[in-house]
């Protein structure tokens, strides 16, 4: 039991840490990657003007 | 309702609900208990009742072949009205119990009306019936705007909108009669829960479906979280409610959990329940609502998605500040308080997101008060979201835990921000929805503003006080090193503070009535004037649905 335990502590504090600093960087550079400006202030003022009915 | 359905979904509905019909009738047949008996007759008679609905429109010629160009929105409208009535009622049971804390013989001694059963009434039907119902119906109205497409069917959309509501009948009728499983905010025992589990997945299938439908190739960022928000709260509802029944005929049943890892797994649930259903959902409710609103792009999108996958990623680890200084291991305690103290940064994020992108709309902010819920809401979300990172905090924690300052924090939340962004939600849409220019009354939205606003700050000022108050003095020593005061004289202490937030409560309460009205005569005047609304059949769209309401809670 301790064995278990003493394990799933050490799997958390190193592998929880490194992925979780993965994944901020990941989702950093896909959020500030230049070409994706475009789209995302696209995006933004999609909602503005949406019509009343589907797109066909 | 009906008439907006294929034949064949009605002859699926008819089937779906001659199942569930005799799954009750089994239930009230074969129960053990009388308990699990009125249970099964619960949902007998809803699936009845609704057979009878689906039967008188059964004949009804079929749906015009034109409606696959509109959005499909009756079980938006529906969504709202049940919405609606979901706030009074559970307002209306919390004022109750907020006064029946200030002047304890209003139980009238009866078990029913006891604190512990009205309680648990009381927050279900605010996060379940009330939240719930309005991330559900708003959900459906954002996810075929942003994606520019319809429902992929007719029937699902009601499926979930049925089902979820039978879910909160019988968890709120369960308490009244005594049924629990003594876990807080997932009180429904185990066949409710295997019920809402199947609605649930039925709801993100259908989700998933319309972004598969999409003409719109980026999916909208509002929709992100409303996907957050199902997707976690199935996992947080499904392995928080891991149970073996100790019969299948009996209501009872023992988690699968004991001891301190049953604590922790209720709190991992419990305070991601605030994350993914008090949070998420009602963000993505803010992205579209607000924006939309202001008629302003928001203010940075990149924030947004910048802000999405902070919480979703902080949140899931914040539920051990729930067990600080108990036998949870300590490491375990001290994860959980620093990443909400992180959790401060995607939160100030997207308060701040939304308050920036009012910047330059100040003067609609100040003459609509729809707008002006949502500025409010973003405002109370800051300070919520900031106080909650501070009571995290272990030895703060010490002098907050268990005393009032805990009910005001969750009440600065679910009214400042929850309650509020809701309402300026439901103000943005009815007139859409019901094709009007405005509300009824604008006047009247001020005015449910300003009850509101007023009825909240009093709420959380006097809980502030009380519960300060009352952490001081559990922990204020005499020479002798023992207490100075005993647990009933810190009750005497709070007795104005009761009083206080009853009225407060009230306040907040009138202001949903009120609402309720303005809501009931804009639909009212969208059907006189309507000469052949795009809608079709108003006999059997909003009015039949509350029906079935009120028949379900009788």
């Amino acid at each position: 039991m301790n064995f278990e335990h003493e394990m799933l502590v050490g799997f958390a504090k190193s592998y929880g840490l490194f992925y979780l600093l993965a994944l901020s960087l990941l989702v950093l550079v896909y959020t500030y990657w230049p070409s994706n400006k475009k789209p995302f202030d696209r995006a933004a003022r999609s909602i503005i003007d949406d019509e009343d009915r589907p797109w066909e | 309702m009906v008439g907006q359905l294929t034949v064949n979904e009605r002859k699926l509905a008819f089937l779906i609900l001659i199942l569930i019909a005799v799954v009750g009738l089994a239930m009230a047949i074969t129960g053990a208990d009388k308990l699990f008996v009125v249970h099964g007759l619960i949902i007998f008679l809803s699936a009845l009742g609704t057979i009878f609905l689906v039967i008188s429109g059964y004949f009804l010629p079929p749906p015009d072949i034109e409606n696959a160009k509109h959005y499909y929105d009756d079980p938006t409208r529906a969504g709202i009205i049940i919405a609606m009535v979901w706030a009074v009622f559970a307002m209306f049971i919390g004022d109750w119990v907020a006064w029946l804390l200030a002047f304890p013989e209003m139980t009238f001694d009866a078990a029913w009306a006891s604190f512990g059963r009205l309680r648990p009434v009381h927050t279900t039907g605010i996060i379940f019936g009330f939240g719930g119902n309005a991330l559900i119906a708003t959900s459906f109205h954002v996810v075929q705007r942003t994606s520019r497409a319809r429902m992929p069917d007719n029937l699902s959309p009601w499926v979930v909108i049925f089902g979820y509501n039978l879910f909160c009948l019988l968890a709120v009728s369960g308490y009244f009669i005594g049924i629990t499983q003594s876990k807080e905010y997932a009180e429904p025992e185990w066949y409710a829960d295997i019920w809402l589990v199947i609605i649930w997945v039925t709801y993100f299938i259908l989700y998933l479906r319309v972004l598969a439908r999409r003409k719109e190739p980026h999916i909208y960022v509002a929709n992100w979280y409303y996907m957050a928000f199902i997707l976690v709260v199935a996992i947080l509802h499904i392995v928080n409610n891991l149970a073996i029944p100790i019969s299948l005929m009996h209501a009872k049943s023992y988690s699968a959990f004991s001891g301190v890892q049953d604590a922790m797994t209720q709190w991992w649930y419990g305070h991601n329940a605030v994350a993914f259903f008090l949070t998420a959902g009602f963000l993505g409710m803010l992205y579209y609502f607000l924006p939309k609103q202001a008629g302003r792009p928001i203010y940075s999108y990149r924030m947004s998605i910048v802000g999405f996958w902070g919480i979703t990623f902080f949140y899931m680890w914040a539920g051990s500040h729930h067990l600080h200084y108990t036998a949870l291991p300590t490491w375990v305690q001290t994860l959980g308080m620093t990443f909400s103290a992180m959790l401060l940064i995607p939160s100030w994020i997207a308060a701040g997101n939304a308050l920036m992108t009012l910047n330059g709309a100040w003067h609609k902010v100040r003459d609509d008060a729809t707008l002006r819920f949502m500025m409010v809401a973003a405002v109370f979300y800051g300070l919520s979201t900031f106080e909650g990172s501070f009571m995290a905090i272990r030895p703060v924690n010490a002098l907050s835990h268990y005393t009032d300052w805990t009910i005001g924090h969750v009440h600065a939340g679910a009214l400042g921000w929850v309650a509020l962004i809701t309402f300026g939600a439901i103000y943005a849409l009815v007139p859409w929805l019901w094709k009007q220019k405005r509300m009824y009354s604008p006047k009247l939205v001020e005015v449910h503003f300003w009850l509101a606003l007023s009825g909240t700050l009093i709420y959380v000022f006097s809980m502030w006080n009380s519960g300060i108050i009352q952490g001081l003095m559990w922990r204020t020593y005499n020479e002798s090193g023992t207490l100075a005061y005993s647990f009933v004289q810190s009750m005497v202490e709070m007795h104005p503070y009761y009083i206080a937030r009853a009225i407060g409560g009230l306040f907040f309460l009138i202001g949903a009535i009120v609402g309720c009205y303005n809501i009931w005569m804009t639909v009212r005047s969208a059907r006189m004037l309507a000469g052949a609304p795009e809608f079709e059949t108003p006999d059997l769209g909003i009015a039949s649905a509350q029906e079935i309401k009120a028949g379900e809670q009788a």
